[in-house]
């Protein structure tokens, strides 16, 4: 396998694990917070929701889960072009409506899909562009 | 109106602004020698320790700020679709601060892109 395709499935991979952090932490996010409840904006509301979320489990997985997201970004981005990353990692857009159908059993709207049909080609297109169009990143050992 | 747009621009400006010096320092730190876990937390450590990586935070909170202000002022049907601009913002800064290349091929991703999102989260 060649250099350019190694460098190519290594990054769509790593963007892959990016959407599928990146979306399951804010799915488990948005559970803990319901789980918590509606919070109040005033000092004592924000206070009571804050301590609420230092106890549920639900927020402090996805909390693991957007971590993993940040890391995955910034390793990703160590290596390939911003202009490649950023709209590939739109396809997580396809994958919460791919799992709202199947799983939650989700309807979408002929709107929708036609969004969600335009996001997938545009990342066909962005994943056929190198991914790194830039002067070779320094070596992590000569950095240091 | 023209309060929402204001603010609009500059969540769009500091989120793109944000990724853009995240991204410029990661490439200061260089890639992992390898994808495992010793060696990605090292690169991380590094991260953090770069100037820019500190840059980027910042403006990233600043983005969610604002979309949290957007937020409380616009319904989200209006927000996240005018958002996808940001992927359009975001390439031109790519290929005039990073000097990333970005030929017709690509360019024409992020514009479907842009209008792929736009159209599915308007409400």
């Amino acid at each position: 396998m060649g250099r350019e395709s190694r460098l190519r499935i290594k990054t769509l991979v790593m963007v892959l694990a990016m959407v599928a952090c990146g979306t399951v932490g804010d799915l488990l996010l948005k559970r803990g917070m319901m789980q918590i409840g509606a919070v109040q904006l005033t000092p004592a509301g924000i206070s009571t929701a804050f301590h609420a979320s230092l106890t549920n489990y639900t927020v402090w997985i996805a909390i693991f889960f957007l971590i993993g997201f940040m890391l995955t970004n910034m390793t990703v981005l160590s290596w390939a072009d911003y202009s490649f990353v950023m709209p590939a990692s739109a396809i997580g857009y396809a994958v919460i409506a791919f799992v709202g159908v199947t799983v939650l059993g989700e309807t979408l709207t002929p709107r929708r899909w036609f969004g969600v049909a335009l996001i997938c080609v545009g990342v066909i297109f962005v994943g056929q562009t190198k991914p790194r169009t830039t002067e070779m990143a320094a070596s992590a050992e000569s950095v240091q | 109106m023209i309060r929402t747009v204001v603010v609009m621009a500059l969540f769009i400006l500091a989120g793109c602004a944000g990724e853009l010096a995240m991204t410029y320092g990661m490439k200061k730190v260089g890639e992992p020698e390898r994808l495992r876990p010793r060696q990605v937390l090292q690169f991380v450590w590094r991260a953090v320790r770069t100037g820019w990586f500190w840059v980027g935070i910042p403006l990233m909170a600043l983005n969610f700020y604002l979309l949290m202000v957007l937020l409380s002022w616009q319904p989200i049907s209006l927000v996240i679709p005018a958002s996808a601009l940001s992927y359009v913002v975001g390439t031109l800064g790519a290929k005039y601060v990073l000097h990333e290349e970005v030929n017709a091929l690509r360019w024409g991703g992020v514009c479907l892109v842009c209008l792929g999102v736009a159209i599915a989260t308007a409400g």
